[in-house]
C-alpha cells in the first residue's frame, strides 16, 4: 500500500538483507549432527539430492547423498550452503504489519490478528468490489502441494478469476511450445540418456552456471565422442570448449533454427518416414523455411554461414541427438516461436521418444514443472487441465465438491494482473514465492502498481524487496521446514523431507493458507493436517489428466528415489488398478498415452506430433540509432533467482557480490571505459551505473548484466515489459541499450552492503 | 585407518566450469571452518572463462617437507602429504615458495600452513574428499584406477611432471588428453615459460578475441 512505510535504508536495517552468521552450532568441530535428512536443494530444477546434518532442530551443515541417481553427491555451490538461510538474523519469526511510526517501517502483530485483519481486508474489498477486485501471485520454488493449493484457494475460498506465478517469468514459453507441438509439457527422456548421443545442441542456455549438475552429463557425453553446439550471444563456461559455437545476435533465434532446417531441407537430411507418419504441418514450416537462406540468416543472426551450415550438417546427418534449450531462447517477445523452431528440427530428423536421442527445456525453478502442472497458472486446472476446457471443469469441480457453475473462469498472467492494479481494477493482492519488484520487467512501473494497492499480503521467510510495501506480512516456511514434493527438469516426481521445525510464530505456508480460508469462514476444502493428505487429494484431482499423479505415493517415491510422471493408478487402456512405475521417456513408438487412446506416440487425437511455422519476428524495442547496443540479462552461479535467499549467505555474497556490466575490450575502448570503472547502462525505462567488467567472451555489440540485485542495481529497471504474444513471457533477454562512463560513483556505493 | 590404496585423485582441469562447488564445500570442514584448501582461480579472466582448480599434488617426496625447518610436514604411509603441525610449523613460508604447484598457503593470524590433505578425515574412511564428491563437472574426481580409464575415453591421467631439472611424481594424477601421450608421457609445465619451448610440452593456443569478424 503507498509508499514504502519508511526509509529504505531504516527497512534493510531492521530486515536485510544481512549477510548470514554461522551459528555457534554449525561453527563447532565438536557438534556432531544427531541425523541426517535425505533431502533436495532448495534451489534450482535440478533438484540435487543431499542431506542436511540436523542438530537440535538447527539445520548445521551438509551431507553429500551420493546414491541419489540424478546428481550422485554432486552439487552447486549454492546447494553447499543453502542451510546459512536457517538461524539466519532477518529471519521472520512474526507477522508484521506496516508501521509508518515504527522506526524499520514494521511492527510485529500476534499470528491470529493479523489472520484475521487478512481476512477482514479481503472480505471488506470483496464486499464492495467484487470477487476479481483482490488477486494472487504465487512461485515455483513451492511443494506441488502448496502449488495445488493455492490454485484451488483462489478460485474455491476467494472466488476470484486471479492467479498466477512467477513461473509465467520462466516456463511459459516452453510450455505452450510443447503443448502446441506434443500436447504434452514435459522434457522427453532422463538425462542419462545423452551420455552415448552424437550431437547435443544447447540453445540458449548457460549450463554450467544456472544448471551446473547438468554439465557432467555433457562432457559424459563428450567423452563418448558426442558434438556439442552452443548457441549463446556469450562464451559461457560450457560454450569455451564445445565443438561449434554460434554467437547469436540476441533475439534472432527463429532466423537460425529456420536457416538449419532450410540447408537440412535442400540436403534432404530428413525422416521422411517420421515426418509422414507420425507428424502433420511439415510442408507449411518448410514453405516458410524457403525464405531463410544461409545468406541472409548469417546477416539477421550474426552468426557466420559456415557455422550455420555446419550445425545443420552435423543436426541433418547425427543418427541420435538431444536439443536443450533454456530462457535464453524462451525469454522473448517471440519465445513460443522460438521454441517451436527447435521442436521442427527434432522432428524433422525423427530422433525423440528413443534412447540417446531426446529434446527438453531446462526448467529453471526448482518445482518450475510441477508448479506448471496442478492450477496456479491464470488458465489451469489441476493435472495440466484447462480451465476453460467445461470436462476438465467438471471433473475438478467434482474433486472440490464445488458446483462448476462457481468455478471462476482464466485469469490474466502475472505481468497483467500488475496492469489491472494499475487500472484499479485490482485493489488487493496476496503474494507468496515472487518478488516482482525485482523479477519483472520495467520493474519501475511494478512498484507503482505495488503503491496503488489497497491492501497487500505478503507471506515470506524475509522480508523481501517487494513485500517492503505490504500491509501484513505472514510469517513463511523454509523448504527444510516442510514436507512435500517437488517434480524436477527431467519430470521426475521427488520426496522433500522436512529437517526442523519453523522457529517462533512461523509455520507452514499450506497452513497460513488454511487459517485466512478460516477466518474468512469459507473452510470447505482447506482442512487438510498434512501435506500427504493434500497430495492424497491432488492424486485424484490430477487423475485422468494429462500429468497424472494417481499412482504416486510418497512411499513410492522414497523406494523408487523418483517417480517420473505420468504414473497413473488405473491402467489407461484397460483402466485395471496398476501399481505403475512411471514413465521416464516420452513419446517412444507404440506407447499408449490417454489422449491418443494408442493411434501414436503424441498426445493429440491422431497421435501425431505437429510442425508449427515458427515465426522469425524482430524483438520490441529492438536496436536503434539512439539505443545501438543489445542489453541481454541473466544469472550467475551463486546467486538464485531475486536473490532473496542466497544475497542473505556470506559465502555466495563473496563470491559475486554485486552485478557488472559485462562488455567487450573493443566496446569498452570506444567508451573509454575500463575495467571496474563506474558506468551508466540506459534504455527508455531507464538508467542504472554498475561498474564494468571488460572480458572478450561476450559479442562486442552486447552488454550483459546479472539481474539478482534491486532498486538502484536491478538490471529489470532497464528491460521491456514486452511479452510473447501467446506465452505472455517478459523479453528479458534483449532490448536496446546505450552506454557510457560515469563520471562519479553512484550514490548507493557509499550506503549499501554489496548484497543490499 | 590409511587411505585406501586403490582409490585416487585425477583432476581435469579443461572440465572445470569455475562454479566454486569445491571451493563452497572446502570449506564446510570442521578443522579449517571458513578456509578453503582447494584453490580456484581464472587463468586470465579478460580473455577466457577458463578456471583451473588447485589442489595438493601429493608428491611422492614433496618438497614443501624437505625444505621444512621444523620437519612440521608428514606423509603418511599412504602417500597422503598431511597439512603443517602445530606446535612445529613456524609459519616461515619456506614451503609456499617451494611448492612447485603453488599449494601452501600461511595464514599470518594463525602463524600456520595450511594446505589441501586429501580430505584425510574422509579419505581414511573410505570416504571420497569433499571437492571430488561435489563438484558438478567432475573435473575433480576420485575413484579407481579402472572407473577413470573407463569413464575418459578421450584422456590419461598423468602423474610425472618436470619442472626444470626436476622431475616430480606425484599421487594425484593430471588429466591429459589422450593422444599427445603415447609419446610424452609426461606435461612439461616450465616450457611454456620459454621462448622456444622445448618438445615436450602441450601447445597452447589463446584466440585474442573469439569475436573478430563481429563489427561494432
Amino acid at each position: 500500500m503507498a509508499t514504502l512505510p519508511a526509509e529504505p535504508l531504516k527497512i534493510i536495517e531492521g530486515f536485510g538483507p544481512h549477510r548470514s552468521v554461522a551459528s555457534a552450532m554449525s561453527l563447532s568441530t565438536s557438534a556432531e549432527p544427531e541425523r541426517l535428512v535425505k533431502t533436495h536443494c532448495c534451489f534450482c530444477g535440478q533438484q540435487c539430492g543431499l542431506q542436511l546434518k540436523v542438530r537440535d532442530n538447527q539445520v548445521i551443515g551438509f551431507e553429500p547423498w551420493e546414491e541419489f541417481p540424478f546428481n550422485r553427491g554432486m552439487l552447486c555451490p549454492k546447494g553447499v550452503k543453502r542451510y546459512l538461510q536457517g538461524a539466519h538474523p532477518d529471519r521472520l519469526t512474526t507477522a508484521l504489519r506496516r508501521d509508518e511510526s515504527s522506526a524499520f517501517g514494521f511492527t510485529p502483530l500476534g499470528y491470529g490478528e493479523a489472520i484475521a485483519r487478512v481476512a477482514a481486508e479481503i472480505t471488506r474489498i470483496q464486499q464492495s468490489d467484487g470477487p476479481s477486485a483482490f488477486g494472487v501471485l504465487s512461485g515455483a520454488s513451492l511443494t506441488t502441494e502448496k502449488t495445488y493449493l493455492m490454485g484451488k484457494f483462489a478460485r474455491v475460498c476467494l472466488r476470484t478469476p486471479y492467479i498466477d506465478y512467477n513461473g509465467r517469468l520462466c516456463m511459459v514459453s516452453a510450455g505452450a511450445a510443447n503443448k502446441k507441438a506434443f500436447g504434452v509439457d514435459r522434457t522427453t527422456n532422463p538425462w542419462s540418456d545423452m551420455v552415448g548421443s552424437e550431437v547435443i545442441w544447447v540453445a540458449g542456455s548457460n549450463v554450467a552456471e544456472c544448471s551446473p549438475i547438468t554439465t557432467n552429463y555433457l562432457w559424459q557425453a563428450r567423452e563418448q565422442g558426442a558434438k556439442i553446439i552452443v548457441q549463446d550471444p556469450r562464451i559461457t563456461p560450457v560454450a569455451r570448449t564445445c565443438d561449434l559455437y554460434l554467437p547469436v545476435k540476441p533475439g534472432r533465434d527463429a532466423a537460425l533454427f529456420a536457416a538449419v532446417l532450410q540447408v537440412m531441407i535442400e540436403h534432404d537430411w530428413l525422416d521422411h518416414h517420421f515426418i509422414d507418419t507420425l507428424t502433420v504441418g511439415f510442408d507449411a514450416v518448410a514453405e516458410y523455411c524457403r525464405q531463410w537462406t544461409v545468406a541472409r540468416a548469417a546477416d539477421v543472426t550474426g552468426v557466420p554461414e559456415r557455422s550455420i551450415r555446419q550445425a545443420a550438417e552435423w543436426w541433418g546427418t547425427a543418427k541420435t541427438s538431444f536439443l536443450f534449450h533454456a530462457r535464453g531462447i524462451e525469454h522473448h517477445s517471440n519465445g513460443v516461436q522460438n521454441a517451436l523452431g527447435t521442436i521442427n528440427l527434432v522432428l524433422a530428423t525423427g530422433r525423440i521418444g528413443k534412447p540417446k536421442s531426446g529434446y527438453g527445456t531446462i526448467t529453471g525453478q526448482a518445482n518450475g514443472q510441477g508448479g506448471r502442472e496442478h492450477g496456479q497458472k491464470c488458465d489451469q486446472l489441476p493435472g495440466w487441465r484447462d480451465i476453460s476446457n467445461p470436462e476438465h471443469r467438471r471433473y475438478i469441480a467434482g474433486i472440490w465438491e464445488i458446483d462448476e457453475q462457481h468455478l471462476p473462469g482464466p485469469g490474466v498472467d502475472a505481468y497483467e494482473l500488475f496492469r489491472k492494479i494499475d487500472a484499479g481494477e485490482i485493489k488487493g493482492l496476496l503474494s507468496i514465492c515472487f518478488n516482482p519488484k525485482v523479477s519483472l520487467p520495467d520493474n519501475g512501473f511494478i512498484t507503482r502498481a505495488l503503491e496503488k494497492l489497497e491492501f497487500y499480503v505478503a507471506i515470506d521467510f524475509f522480508l523481501n524487496d517487494s513485500a517492503r510495501h505490504a500491509d501484513i506480512v505472514l510469517p513463511g516456511s523454509l523448504q527444510e521446514e516442510d514436507e512435500g514434493t517437488v517434480t524436477q527438469v527431467e519430470g521426475r516426481v521427488i520426496k522433500i523431507n522436512k529437517a526442523v521445525d519453523p522457529p517462533g510464530e512461523a509455520r507452514q505456508d499450506w497452513r497460513i493458507i488454511q487459517d485466512i480460508a478460516r477466518a474468512l469462514e469459507r473452510p470447505h476444502g482447506f482442512t487438510f493436517e498434512s501435506p500427504r493428505e493434500i497430495f492424497e487429494e491432488l492424486r485424484r484431482a490430477s487423475k485422468g489428466g494429462v500429468a497424472d499423479y494417481s499412482g504416486i505415493t510418497y512411499e513410492k517415491l522414497e523406494q523408487q528415489m523418483g517417480v517420473f510422471w505420468p504414473c497413473y493408478s488405473e491402467d489407461p487402456e484397460s483402466g485395471r488398478p496398476i501399481d505403475h512405475p512411471g514413465t521416464p521417456r516420452l513419446f517412444e513408438h507404440g506407447s499408449f498415452n490417454p489422449v491418443a487412446r494408442g493411434k501414436g506416440p503424441f498426445y493429440f487425437a491422431d497421435g501425431r506430433a505437429r510442425f508449427n511455422v515458427a515465426d522469425y519476428r524482430p524483438a520490441v524495442d529492438d536496436v536503434s540509432d539512439e539505443y545501438p547496443l543489445f542489453l541481454t540479462t541473466g544469472r550467475v552461479v551463486s546467486h538464485f533467482l531475486s536473490g532473496t535467499q542466497t544475497r542473505r549467505i556470506g559465502p555466495l555474497i563473496d563470491q559475486y557480490p554485486e552485478p557488472r556490466i559485462e562488455m567487450h575490450p573493443r566496446l569498452a575502448a570506444t567508451l573509454g571505459i575500463a575495467d571496474g570503472d563506474w558506468t551508466i547502462a540506459e534504455t527508455r525505462r531507464g538508467a542504472i551505473t554498475l561498474r564494468a567488467m571488460v572480458v572478450n567472451t561476450i559479442r562486442p555489440d552486447t552488454i550483459f548484466i546479472p539481474y539478482h540485485w534491486p532498486d538502484a542495481k536491478s538490471a529489470n529497471r532497464l528491460t521491456v515489459a514486452a511479452q510473447d504474444p501467446i506465452s505472455k513471457i517478459p523479453q528479458y533477454k534483449v532490448c536496446g541499450c546505450r552506454v557510457h562512463k560515469a563520471s562519479a560513483a553512484p550514490d548507493y556505493a557509499a550506503i549499501l552492503e554489496a548484497q543490499q | 585407518m590409511p587411505k585406501p590404496e586403490y582409490l585416487h585423485f585425477f583432476i581435469d582441469p579443461n572440465r572445470c566450469i569455475g562454479c566454486q562447488a569445491c571451493v563452497q564445500a572446502c570449506t564446510e570442514c570442521d578443522t579449517h571452518r571458513g578456509e578453503s584448501m582447494i584453490h580456484l582461480e581464472f587463468i586470465d579472466r579478460a580473455h577466457s572463462v577458463q578456471t583451473v582448480p588447485v589442489v595438493c599434488m601429493h608428491c611422492e617426496q614433496p618438497t614443501c617437507a624437505e625444505v621444512c625447518p621444523a620437519d612440521a610436514i608428514k606423509r603418511s604411509g599412504d602417500g597422503v602429504v598431511q597439512s603443517a603441525r602445530k606446535p612445529r610449523c613456524i609459519a616461515c613460508g619456506n614451503c609456499v615458495i617451494a611448492c612447485p604447484f603453488g599449494v601452501p598457503e600461511v595464514y599470518e593470524d594463525r602463524q600456520i600452513m595450511m594446505k589441501c590433505d586429501m580430505c584425510y578425515d574422509r579419505t581414511s574412511v573410505g570416504k571420497k574428499p569433499m571437492c571430488a564428491t561435489v563438484c558438478p563437472s567432475q573435473a575433480l574426481f576420485f575413484g579407481t584406477r579402472e572407473q577413470i580409464d573407463q569413464l575418459r575415453p578421450m584422456s590419461r591421467p598423468v602423474n610425472r611432471f618436470q619442472f626444470g631439472r626436476q622431475t616430480i611424481s606425484t599421487r594425484v594424477f593430471m588429466m591429459m588428453p589422450a593422444e599427445p601421450l603415447t609419446t610424452q608421457p609426461y606435461l612439461d609445465v616450465t616450457s611454456a615459460m620459454s621462448e622456444h619451448p622445448r618438445q615436450r610440452s602441450i601447445a597452447l593456443t589463446v584466440v585474442s578475441d573469439p569475436f573478430a569478424e563481429v563489427e561494432l
